[in-house]
């Protein structure tokens, strides 16, 4: 495929894939505790009401480190949509969730500044998986860079099983599920309000929930590269394994209540280590 | 070329007229003079030896007198060392300095050595010598205007900052000789004074603090010396030469070994870590010095000079995994340190464990990496250092904690040690793409344990740098009033800071192809791209996304209307975002704090089991290697 396609494919739709992933998202959810839930377009018109909200803001900067973050995150999915480095895509990831971050600790308001610190921590927890699993592409398939890795003759996923099921634990993170969603949640009764988000409203949580959206699909993006190869047919497979995924996501979220960070991190990064690490050691000793 | 030696020569001359000159205002002048001098020599040293097609050259084959002057130097020291350790009562200290001395007059009485070149000019070490003048140049000038507002400040100290001055040139001097040494005997010799002077420096406000703390320096990079002294006797009695190059070539396992115990003790790698952090409590512009351009940068200028016989060897792993061990755990105590200097110090700590751990795996790809990360290191934290120490002199504190809402106090101090946060660790700055290298090039020598190491270490490195970053960008307004003290000459040396580190992202590329390419190929007799052109493209592409997108978002931004609403308190806003209303009615002042994560990553936790191990290691490596065992 053209890479100008693709990236413009992937800026025009993923919001609208993410969105309706959302919305699948909470009819399962709802039913799942006996709910018949939202339809599935309320994302949508969750959006076009925050739009048409009057603009209220507690500093001047907030609204930019917001579009920030919703930029780097869709140069980030261009970069892997665009077929280019897998190292840099998971880099440029990161500096956008550092955007979110400088975004929500810009007000100096209590339950926003934690959101914002626990934020932080939930960085330090998946990022070490994110590098070896670009480390597990280039041994599997000799390239760090996307459109290379498509190409392989057999799925990655082969090679790296391990990393593909400790992407799916720091997954969880990124998308801000149970039992990993320490820095904000979809309720506001809670203990930290509603984290990171306390302070936007209106038109700027809008631009938060759209970059959110981005992020999905770059994530799920991952998860196809795991199985795509050089066959027609891996690509249909790709789209399954991405939503099965999700699927189970959804479920865990569901079933399981909030951690504390420590037992976050440390989980975590024990599952890094088990199975990044072992998987990672293994295809250096088979290369 | 001939005229080499005025390179050496200059700033110890000028260390020795400031000395003398009475007038603090003099002394001010002729500090710029000094480090003006010096760049332009610099420049001058670069152009002529660009005329000669950058060849590499060797100078000044027969040298007695000179060595007859270093060796009375390098007594003199000692003698030094003997006076401050009796002064002090830190006798076990003299030992190391008696025994290395010793060891040196010995060889140079007994053992006769053929008559080679003593100095060399080659790519890596005009290289150095562009960091070491013009890094090291800015932070004298900055010092002028820092010491000024430091005694003000400081009245309990006693005035010697013509002493100051003077060492930092003298330092100045010592790693021009350093990096241009080709001679073990002269290298060593300069090694020494960057070790003495190292210890003068820390000591200078003469608290007890001060004064144990240099202790703790001097025996570590005493140790390091005698690790010196050591290779230096045995290359010459086995193989009959004192050359840094042949002994490269010869790559004997003991000489390599010891070499590498004086490269990892002045770099502050594991276990030698301690004394870079004590030596916080000297003034600023030391701190600079010591962990930008000079004294840790000898460390790892040594490591990278022997890093081709390091390659595939035990003394080489043993190297790499010391670095990146300490990358590791320096990154996490990082964590929980609130002191905005001792963050920097762990944070230094730490990339040069990544930049030796490159040199311990010692192949082309690897060196590539630890020659950019030592470019990027040494702007950034000279700029880190300088800001901090000027929010320092104007806020009366260096505590990451107060410096809540910089951005609206000290607004142009905030923007430069926002930059030099960014360059530390953000997307498309050098030190992430150097540390990308540096992750392709471990995978590549099928080094697992790195790879981990670097993985983990990256994401405490993230942890840290963020929430300060976050701390200093936060919108907050504070009553307290703060008056910029910073002096137009600091201001200078941290512009020129701020834009040479943007200034060599955009140019990455250049740097990439024409710097660090050609000193690849003169150490390893090739080169090849590490990073493809297309990636390169990127980059830049990339940089301009930093400055373009927000620049156009603020001004998207700035047009739209807002209407602006206090913050969500959980008791009642008092209006000013800094005030609530708590459950008996009082005003509530907001007090927000980081998060440090002491009980987890702090340093009573983390550094004695770190230290443990890698002593261990060393001492394991030692006896294996003199067991001949490898």
């Amino acid at each position: 495929m053209i890479p100008v396609i693709s990236v413009l494919a992937y800026l025009i739709f993923a919001p609208v894939l993410g969105g309706l992933l959302d919305g699948a998202d909470r009819i399962i959810s709802a039913r799942m505790q006996g709910r018949v839930g939202p339809p599935l377009l309320q994302p949508f018109y969750d959006l076009s009401k925050l739009f048409s909200k009057q603009m209220i803001a507690v500093n001047n900067v907030q609204l930019l480190l917001n579009l920030s973050y919703l930029v780097f995150l869709a140069v980030s999915g261009a970069i892997l949509f665009g077929g280019a480095d897998v190292l840099m895509c998971l880099f440029v990831l990161s500096t956008a969730d550092m955007f979110l971050i400088l975004a929500a600790s810009s007000d100096s308001s209590p339950f926003a500044v934690m959101g914002a610190n626990r934020e932080m921590i939930q960085m330090m927890t998946y990022e070490p998986l994110t590098l070896l699993i670009a480390v597990g592409f280039y041994l599997s398939t000799g390239s760090f860079v996307v459109k290379e890795i498509i190409h392989s003759s057999i799925s990655p996923v082969v090679m790296m099983p391990g990393m593909l099921l400790g992407f799916w634990v720091i997954t969880a993170i990124k998308l801000r599920k149970s039992p990993f969603d320490l820095s904000t949640s979809h309720h506001a009764h809670q203990e930290m309000v509603k984290g990171l988000t306390t302070e936007m409203s209106g038109p700027t949580l809008a631009v938060m929930n759209i970059a959110e959206y981005y992020e999905k699909i770059l994530l799920l993006g991952i998860v196809a590269l795991f199985i795509i190869n050089k066959h027609w047919w891996s690509w249909i497979l790709a789209v399954a394994v991405c939503l099965i995924f999700y699927f189970l996501e959804i479920l865990w979220d569901n079933v399981s209540a909030r951690v504390k960070w420590k037992t976050m991190l440390m989980g975590c990064w024990i599952v890094t280590l088990l199975a990044g690490g072992i998987n990672l050691l293994i295809l250096m000793l088979i290369k | 070329m001939e005229w080499l030696w005025i390179l050496i020569a200059f700033p110890a001359l000028m260390a020795v007229i400031i000395w003398l000159i009475p007038s603090d205002v003099l002394k001010g002048r002729l500090v710029y003079v000094g480090a003006a001098g010096m760049m332009a020599l610099t420049i001058f040293l670069l152009g002529s030896w660009s005329g000669q097609e950058m060849e590499t050259a060797y100078l000044y084959v027969n040298t007695a007198f000179w060595d007859k002057a270093m060796l009375a130097g390098e007594v003199f020291f000692m003698g030094l060392i003997i006076y401050e350790s009796i002064r002090h009562k830190k006798y076990p200290v003299m030992l190391l300095s008696i025994a290395q001395t010793g060891l040196m007059v010995w060889l140079e009485s007994t053992v006769h050595l053929p008559e080679l070149p003593h100095l060399m000019v080659d790519r890596l070490a005009i290289l150095m010598c562009v960091i070491v003048a013009f890094v090291g140049g800015l932070i004298c000038i900055y010092a002028v205007g820092y010491m000024e507002a430091y005694h003000q400040h400081h009245k309990e100290f006693q005035n010697r900052r013509g002493f100051f001055f003077a060492m930092i040139f003298f330092f100045l001097a010592a790693m021009m000789g350093l990096v241009l040494s080709l001679n073990m005997i002269w290298m060593y010799f300069f090694w020494e004074v960057t070790s003495v002077i190292s210890f003068l420096l820390i000591g200078y406000t003469r608290t007890e603090e001060a004064v144990d703390n240099s202790f703790r320096a001097l025996w570590m990079n005493l140790l390091g010396g005698l690790g010196f002294a050591a290779a230096i006797v045995i290359s010459a009695l086995k193989g009959g030469t004192a050359q840094l190059q042949e002994v490269v070539l010869a790559g004997s396992a003991l000489p390599l070994l010891c070499l590498s115990l004086a490269g990892l003790t002045k770099s502050a790698q594991m276990p030698f870590s301690s004394w870079l952090l004590g030596a916080m409590v000297a003034p600023t512009p030391s701190s600079a010095l010591l962990h930008s351009a000079t004294m840790v940068k000898a460390g790892v200028y040594l490591l990278i000079r022997i890093a081709p016989a390091l390659n595939g060897t035990a003394v080489g792993m043993l190297v790499a995994l010391i670095g990146g061990y300490t990358f590791i755990s320096a990154s996490m105590m990082a964590i929980a340190q609130n002191d905005g200097k001792k963050v920097l110090a762990f944070s230094t700590i730490s990339n040069l464990g990544l930049i030796v751990a490159c040199a311990g795996i010692g192949v082309e790809e690897t060196i590539w990496g630890a020659i950019l990360l030592m470019i990027f290191h040494s702007v950034s934290k000279s700029m880190l250092f300088q800001a901090v120490g000027a929010t320092e002199n104007s806020l009366g504190s260096r505590d990451i904690e107060n410096m809540h809402g910089l951005l609206l106090r000290l607004p142009k101090l905030a923007y430069i040690m926002g930059i030099g946060i960014a360059g530390m660790y953000l997307a498309p700055f050098g030190m992430l793409i150097s540390k990308w290298v540096a992750l392709k090039a471990f995978v590549d020598s099928g080094n697992v344990v790195l790879v981990i190491f670097l993985a983990y270490g990256s994401a405490t490195t993230m942890l840290y740098w963020t929430k300060w970053l976050a701390k200093i960008t936060s919108m907050h307004h504070t009553k307290e009033v703060v008056h910029d003290v910073t002096r137009e000459d600091q201001y200078f040396s941290m512009y020129l800071h701020g834009g040479a580190m943007i200034l060599l992202c955009l140019l990455f590329p250049v740097l990439a192809t024409s710097v660090v390419n050609p000193i690849i190929s003169q150490l390893f007799g090739f080169s090849y791209e590490v990073l493809s052109m297309s990636v390169l493209t990127t980059m830049a592409v990339m940089l301009a996304s930093v400055i373009l997108v927000p620049a156009a978002m603020f001004l998207i931004t700035r047009s739209a209307p807002r209407d602006y609403v206090p913050i969500y308190m959980g008791g009642v806003n008092e209006g000013d975002n800094t005030y609530f209303t708590n459950s008996l009615g009082m005003p509530e002042h907001l007090y927000l704090t980081n998060w440090y994560l002491r009980f987890e990553f702090g340093m009573r936790r983390l550094m004695r089991p770190s230290e443990i191990l890698t002593a261990g290691a060393l001492v394991v490596m030692f006896c294996l290697i003199i067991g001949g065992a490898v």
